[in-house]
């Protein structure tokens, strides 16, 4: 975890160990980068338009978001196959809140401002309360995570189908679906603005990291590597915010806009669509569960409970409410990405998430997390849905037959792996 | 060699009649021993007698079937590692339970991270002490990056030992805390023991070797069968008295 540098004069080799940059990571940024360009060949360069890019960021945040939370279940050795049934529940809970409890139930009129509030609090408290349920059946009662949560596969699928009578609820309310994409997007200043702060953010960490290295007198990078990694992180965010900027919303959708403020659209007026809010809310995830697995006192047990059970509970950790705090996270992420999941489709349906519990744990696994326990990161993870986003997309784009798709995919989630372990055993201990 | 124990006050720590079975075997059985400030007490028999077990229940790591536990005479209920820790017991296990894919800071810390005033890692600080801790206890070591996974026994241990001594234990439990050293390991083992038995911390040293029994030990208690043979002072007893006591399982005659 921690990558300080060892002992002072030890001999530099290459200019990635200069960076101190993790070779892995870049291996699967250069893994991406490459898929991305063949794709972009094969498609006559219609895989890498804003448009595309756009729609692939924010096809991914559901699983994204499910996947840093299921690193932290991974690495403490155990596994999570509810995720996908969990967030259908909490999808069922909260369509439910906004159409049928508020309105019906309590009187609250359609349309009322405290209703996506209150639908989505409603949700994340089922989907902790579910979760944090589980942890205490594998931490205090030590039944296997995998049979606890295959049965909770079933049973809050089910649940989920008791809840609406099986039927499709929809349309939600137009507050939460702000949380689906294109029907909540930042626009280009407020993007700039986020984009500046992010950047601005991002550098001082560096900085002030750097400082606190110098403090205690541990060696540092040299200059030119540390502003160089400045640049090119600064330069990566900005880069994004540009091309999601530079996505237009349709004109027809920008007339409907003035029309309904009652104005008439300027001739040659164009908008783009920006940051979309989910996928802010995704990198508030990751920079929320970034900090938490390597800044703070429960990160710190997740991953010494992961590396060594017996050590961590012998060194006073109390890893029973650990695994509940673990899971009760798990529920919460995935009721977080139910939000995302259901306003992206603008109603909650019987199948909503089905399957995602594998596609967030191959994506935990392709971004690194090793099911053996100890070893994982968020960042990781969060390219590894990209990853297998993309892959998905891509082929779609292409014409790939849906069978052969997730033939490809699930070769690759074993080749990563494989390929994961043959740079373990090279690169020695890691 | 060593000055001798003022053993009239309160024990430092007090087992008395300390009972615990696996599934119908007794791994240890009605055992008392005690511990008095800057005395070392050696706990020495077969594989399998049952002496890291009767001190896994000083430790938290198990909870005694019967028995009583009292701390400077009194009685205190230790049913996890939190409780022995805020009782000042710090223990160097025989397997060094140490988190292997963490750093060295990391784990001396694990449990009792140092934190920055908003409450997040500090560490830096943290590597800063080990740094200090360990230049004190095993000049040589260097790989303070590295998860412990790849450090050689010998720095494995000094890093459970950093552990201990770090946070300012009264009461240390080692058990074979040698087993994987080299002689120059052993002998500054050997120097620390008696460098924290001066500063008046009480030591349960599990041991095969009877000669460093002899040398660092005031007292020996030896087990066999998960029972206790008896206890003798070393100043009293040859090293064949302590072998025929853990072979026969008998204590010797003059010393009885
Ligand atoms: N967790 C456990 N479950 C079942 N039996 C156990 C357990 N721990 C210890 N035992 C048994 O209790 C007895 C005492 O074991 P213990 O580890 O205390 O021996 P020891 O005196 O420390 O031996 P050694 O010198 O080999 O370390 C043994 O018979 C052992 O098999
Ligand atoms: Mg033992």
């Amino acid at each position: 975890m921690a990558e300080a540098t060892s002992g002072a004069g030890a001999p530099r080799k290459s200019i990635f160990d200069t960076l101190e940059l993790d070779t892995r990571l870049l291996g699967m940024v250069g893994a991406f980068v490459v898929l991305c360009l063949v794709f972009n060949v094969v498609t006559d360069g219609r895989f890498l338009t804003p448009r595309n890019i756009f729609n692939l960021t924010i096809q991914t945040v559901s699983v994204a978001i499910m996947a840093t939370g299921m690193v932290f279940v991974i690495v403490t050795r155990h596994i999570d196959l509810s995720v996908g049934s969990l967030l259908a529940t909490c999808s069922a809970v909260m369509a439910m809140v906004q159409t049928v409890v508020l309105p019906q139930g309590l009187g609250v009129e359609l349309g009322n401002p405290v209703i996506a509030p209150v639908a989505i609090v409603a949700g994340l408290i089922v989907g902790t309360a579910i979760g944090a349920f589980n942890g205490w059946l594998v931490g205090y009662l030590s039944i296997p995570a995998f049979i606890v949560t295959l049965g909770g596969l079933l049973v809050w699928r089910n649940v989920a189908w008791y809840l609406t009578n099986g039927q499709t609820i929809g349309p939600l309310d137009e507050t939460f679906q702000l949380f689906g994409g294109t029907n909540g997007t930042l626009g280009e200043t407020w993007s700039w603005i986020i984009g500046a702060i992010a950047a601005a953010a991002a550098v001082w960490a560096i900085w002030a990291g750097r400082r606190n290295k110098q403090s205690h007198e541990f060696p540092v990078k040299p200059l030119w590597a540390e502003a160089l990694l400045s640049a090119l992180i600064a330069g990566a965010i900005l880069g994004f915010v540009a091309v999601l900027n530079a996505y237009q919303v349709p004109e027809a959708r920008l007339q409907r806009i003035f029309e309904a403020r009652g104005e008439v659209m300027p001739a040659g007026y164009t908008e783009g669509f920006g940051l979309p809010i989910s996928v802010l809310l995704l990198i508030l995830v990751a920079v929320v569960m970034t900090i938490v697995a390597r800044k703070t006192r429960l990160g710190r047990y997740i991953f010494a409970t992961g590396g060594n059970p017996d050590a961590a509970e012998l060194s006073g950790v109390n890893t029973r409410l650990l695994t509940v705090k673990i899971f009760a996270l798990m529920g919460f992420l995935c009721a977080l990405s139910a939000v995302v999941a259901a306003s992206r489709l603008t109603f909650h349906s019987n199948d909503i998430g089905t399957l995602d519990e594998l596609r967030v744990i191959a994506a935990a696994v392709i971004g690194g997390t090793a099911l053996a326990g100890g070893i994982g990161t968020i960042h990781g993870a969060i390219l590894g849905a990209l990853i297998m986003q993309s892959l998905q997309s891509g082929m779609a784009m292409v014409g790939v037959d849906a069978p052969f798709q997730n033939i490809v995919v699930g070769i690759v989630l074993v080749a990563a792996v494989l390929i994961d372990i043959i740079y373990r055993k090279r690169a020695g201990v890691r | 060699m060593t000055t001798p124990i003022d053993r009239t006050g309160t024990p430092l720590v007090e087992m008395r009649d300390i009972s615990i079975a696996f599934g119908g075997v007794k791994a240890v059985d009605r055992v008392s021993i005690d511990l008095y400030p800057g005395e070392v007490v050696g706990l020495l028999g077969h594989n399998g007698a049952g002496k890291s077990t009767l001190i896994k229940c000083l430790s938290g790591a198990y909870k005694q079937d019967s028995g009583d536990i009292l701390i400077n005479g009194e009685k205190v209920t230790i049913n996890n590692p939190r409780d022995a820790r805020a009782y000042n017991i710090e223990t160097i296990y025989q397997t060094l339970a140490l988190a292997d894919n963490l750093d060295a800071a990391s784990n001396l810390f694990l449990g009792r991270e140092l934190v920055t005033p908003l409450g997040f890692v500090d560490e830096a600080r943290m590597e800063a002490e080990t740094r200090k801790i360990m230049g004190r206890l095993n000049p040589n070591f260097r790989k303070f990056a590295a998860p412990v996974k790849a450090l050689s026994g010998g720095q494995r241990q000094s890093v459970a030992i950093a552990r201990a001594v770090y946070f300012n234990a009264r009461i240390l439990i080692m058990d074979e805390p040698t087993a994987a050293l080299g002689p120059q390991e052993t002998r500054m083992v050997a120097e620390l023991i008696q460098e924290l038995k001066r500063q008046g911390l009480g030591i349960f040293l599990i041991e095969h070797d009877i000669h460093a029994v002899m040398n660092l030990c005031d007292r020996a208690s030896v087990m066999k069968n998960g029972q206790l043979v008896g206890t003798v002072d070393v100043k009293d007893v040859t090293d064949d008295d302590i072998l025929g006591m853990i072979i026969l399982g008998k204590k010797p005659a003059k010393a009885a």
